[in-house]
């Protein structure tokens, strides 16, 4: 103990702390329910505070400037800013403090707006008590801080983007077209996503794979971009500038570099199973390619359907054809990482009252797509599943599984309104006399032309809409035809319509194995499930892991324009990094008080990360690969494994001063050193 | 006499549960203000001493909160604090302290309800409990 306070005391001797507080009014939002005043005038009597004063906005230009004076002034050494969370504003006032010559370390933040004045509101009196208390805290800590340096890191200019839908190749074209190299990694045989299997985009009615598929063959063609199909991110490691990342590429049991595309293969190929892509109402072979414009071009055997039987390597010129391949692990240095896995579709037999799954004339959406779609299972023609009848009767249910607290989804999926106006609009241009319905609670038609596009469906197209969720659709088990029970809320009359074909606007839902990439790349996802970004205004594609950017129906439902922006806009935030080519990265980390080490090695058993090992019998931190998250410390029995800016002392210093009054702390070591 | 306000003393990470509180500040979910957040990284950072030492300073309630477990962004940070945790829950009766004073939560980011309803269960229950009997002396 004798020692660990001579170190201590050899820290402090510098410089006498001198610290300036500053409590933020933020508006009315903290002065509206604690007395900033009072708490300003409680912290000037704190052991060790120069200056406390109350400000308006201490976030804007003029707060900042009044630490940046009072720094000057009076020789503070220490700021204190009592205000909102520090994970909003900290950086802010970091900077401040660097920009008047302090370490930015050197500044701590008491949360009494988020955690105090928005949480009592009711109770001015406690929150003002409250806010003395946190302010006391962290003047307390402010004290025993100690000036960092960021260590700076070399960033590798290789950019790992996750999801080949139209997000992750806007993302892997725009970095590649900066210089850098990209990885594209996606888990189907094939880039393309949802936008894949849409058959004309709303509201402008381009062919879908017509705008998508040059995008696609750009990817394939780039001298920066490696495409990496039917694989999937099985590890990753490291932090912003040096991720290593290890990916495992499925064997398609086909040679890439041999395959030509030419098809015989699947001619050849006896066995028949459902095609995802047509969402199981086609068929394709065991050896297969997606669809036909497929990126890239190379086909896939699919191992459970493959019956072994030899018929497709007797056909195939070029010898692509290996039953022995396996699959293959890559490991790729990267600097940045896009994730970009996008949607899936609700599954719709979750809401059992519309039938889906039971009546084989209630389909999805999607669906939909595919039997529209010229390359589709019916060669385009909207057949009905039962008979193989055009069906003249059709009817769109939006909202099916968005909008819905019962099935867990409150959110709004944003496009299922735009695309089933689409789809009727498409039917009715082919069939003027077909009766069309929808069935809305509301009609979302935010984007640009989108209002216009509704409009005309409603005026020019005489597609009936009908303001009601319905309560059920029942099938007559002879014809097979749907009667959907909905209440016309504009009316309010009950109302029973007879239909051919049901389609359900199932919603968006995040990937199914969003858990898995969560995990893998420690991101958080918001109460929908989706991932979520740093901040939802200032920070929209940052993710809290520094070096890792979200692109597209990932981070939460959205059309194609917003998708791809938003594609664009994480590529521009990882190109920051990499063309930068070295970033600073946190100093918190763990360090050892040598002297107090006994060589236990408790320490180097708990950190799970290898940072650990002995040297001279004396526990010694690999800083560079150290995350800082503290096992260490708080294993070690002797208190010589601590953590940068939250040792011990730091730690103790906020306990007490959480209990109790400074006065109380009168007599203490750092009291006597003054006096 | 007025009613007895307990002080809770809670150690929170950074990443999830004191994010989770943000969202309760932003949702203007209301709760009672008897708490002191200190925040540290990772639950990972937990030294069973700091929760002795806000019992011996006289803390009424000790609440941790981590990340779920699975979501720990230093991966298995908040196993190693469920540890400590149980180990100092067995601990605590030794020195007169009732195990249900310290709680251990998993609360996510985007669990500001979870939060709020946290703090108040908590909050109630150590009510219910009394002054904590180190609590009593360190009052004098
Ligand atoms: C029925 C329907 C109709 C629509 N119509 C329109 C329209 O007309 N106009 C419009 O603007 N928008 C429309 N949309 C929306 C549009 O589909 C989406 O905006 C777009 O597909 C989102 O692209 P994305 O890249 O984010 O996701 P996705 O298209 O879902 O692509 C994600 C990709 O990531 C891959 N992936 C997932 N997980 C992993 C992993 N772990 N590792 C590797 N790869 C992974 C997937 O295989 C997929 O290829 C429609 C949507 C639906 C459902
Ligand atoms: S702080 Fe965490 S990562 Fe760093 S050495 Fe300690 S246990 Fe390992
Ligand atoms: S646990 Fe502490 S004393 Fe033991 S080896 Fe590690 S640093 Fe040294
Ligand atoms: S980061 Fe939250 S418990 Fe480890």
């Amino acid at each position: 103990m004798a020692e660990k306070k001579a170190e201590r005391k050899a820290e402090e001797k510098e410089e006498e702390p001198r610290i300036g507080v500053y409590v933020c009014h933020c508006g009315v939002n903290i002065a509206g329910v604690v007395d900033v005043k009072e708490v300003a005038k409680y912290a000037s009597k704190l052991k060790n505070v120069v200056v406390a004063r109350d400000y308006k906005y201490m976030c804007a230009d003029p707060g900042q400037q009044l630490i940046k004076d009072d720094i000057k002034e009076h020789k503070l050494n220490r700021i204190v800013v009592a205000a909102c969370s520090p994970r909003m504003h900290e950086p802010t006032f970091r900077r401040a403090l660097e920009e008047a010559g302090l370490n930015p370390f050197l500044f701590e933040q008491a949360n009494i707006r988020e955690h105090n004045s928005w949480v009592h509101m009711k109770q001015p009196k406690e929150a003002t008590e409250k806010a003395k208390d946190l302010t006391r805290m962290a003047v307390a800590r402010a004290r025993r801080l100690e000036p960092q340096q960021k260590p700076k890191v070399k960033v590798e200019r290789a950019a790992l983007v996750i999801g080949g839908g139209v997000a992750g190749i806007q993302s892997a074209l725009d970095l590649a077209d900066m210089g850098f190299k990209v990885y594209l990694v996606e888990k189907s045989p094939s880039l393309g996503g949802k936008m894949a299997q849409l058959d004309k985009t709303f509201p402008t009615m381009d062919c879908s794979a017509c705008i998508l598929t040059p995008k696609m063959v750009d990817a394939a063609r780039h001298e920066n971009i490696e495409i990496i199909t039917y694989a999937e991110v099985e590890e990753v490691d490291g932090y912003i500038g040096n991720f290593t990342v290890k990916i495992r590429k499925r064997a398609k049991q086909v040679l890439e570099d041999k395959c030509t595309g030419c098809g015989l293969c699947a001619e050849a190929c006896p066995v028949e199973v459902p095609n995802e892509f047509d969402q199981g109402l086609g068929v394709r072979k065991a050896i297969y390619v997606p669809f036909p414009q497929a990126v890239p071009l190379v086909y896939t055997i699919d191992d459970e359907a493959c019956l072994g039987c030899g018929m497709c390597e007797a056909v195939c010129g070029p010898e692509a054809i290996d039953y022995e391949q396996k699959d293959e692990v890559l490991e790729l240095k990267v600097g940045t990482i896009i994730v970009a896995t996008g949607f899936d579709q609700f599954d719709a037999r979750r809401k059992p009252e519309y039938g889906y799954g039971r009546y084989e004339n209630v389909i999805t959406g999607l669906e939909f797509e595919r039997l529209v779609n010229a390359s589709g299972p019916t060669g385009g023609k909207l057949l009905r599943p039962s008979d193989g009848k055009e069906p003249h009767r059709i009817g769109f249910i939006l909202c099916v599984g968005s909008r819905d607290a019962k099935v867990g989804n409150p959110y709004c999926s944003r496009v299922c309104c735009m695309y089933s106006i689409k789809n009727a609009r498409l039917y009715k241009e082919k069939h003027p006399e077909a009766e069309v319905y929808i069935f809305y609670m509301d009609i979302r038609a935010y984007g640009k032309g989108y209002e216009e596009f509704y409009r005309q469906a409603q005026e020019e197209y005489g597609i009936k809409f009908i303001r009601g969720r319905p309560g059920e659709v029942v099938e007559d088990p002879k014809t097979k035809n749907l009667l959907v029970r909905v209440e016309d809320t504009l009316l309010g009359l009950p109302l029973e319509i007879e239909l051919d074909l049901v389609v359900l606007a199932a919603g968006m839902e995040p990937a199914r194995d969003s858990e898995k990439i969560q995990r893998l790349l420690r991101l958080s996802r918001s109460a929908d499930g989706f991932f979520a970004e740093a901040h939802p205004k200032l920070r929209p594609v940052d993710t809290l892991t520094d070096g890792i950017y979200l692109a597209g129906t990932c981070q939460g439902p959205k059309d194609i324009p917003d998708t791809v922006s938003q594609a664009s806009a994480a590529a521009a935030r990882a190109a920051i990094p990499m063309a930068m080519g070295e970033v600073e990265t946190e100093p918190i980390v763990a360090f050892v008080r040598k002297e107090l080490c006994i060589g236990c090695r408790i320490c180097e058993r708990t950190c799970d990360f290898g940072v650990i090992t002995m040297v001279d019998r004396k526990a010694h931190v690999n800083e560079a690969i150290c995350k800082g998250c503290g096992a260490c410390a708080a294993a070690c029995p002797t208190g010589a494994m601590q953590i940068r800016h939250f040792t011990d002392e730091q730690i103790y210093a906020m306990i007490e001063a959480a209990l109790r009054e400074e006065t109380e702390e009168g007599g203490r070591e750092e009291v006597k050193a003054e006096a | 006499m007025a009613e007895f306000e307990p002080k809770i003393v809670a150690f929170m990470c950074n990443w999830c549960s004191y994010a989770g509180g943000d969202l309760a500040g932003t949702s203007r979910l209301q709760y009672p203000p008897n708490a002191r957040i200190i925040r540290l990284m990772c639950t990972a950072r937990l030294d069973p001493a700091f929760v002795l030492k806000a019992f011996a300073e006289g803390a009424d309630g000790v609440l941790v909160a981590g990340c779920h477990i699975g979501d720990c962004h230093y991966v298995s940070g908040n196993l190693k604090a469920e540890k400590r945790v149980k180990m100092l829950k067995k601990l605590l009766p030794e020195l007169g302290i009732e195990p249900e004073r310290l709680m251990l939560r998993w609360i996510s980011a985007a669990e500001g309800e979870r939060f709020a309803n946290t703090m108040k269960e908590f909050i109630a229950l150590v009510k219910k409990l009394g002054p904590s009997p180190l609590s009593v002396s360190a009052r004098g």
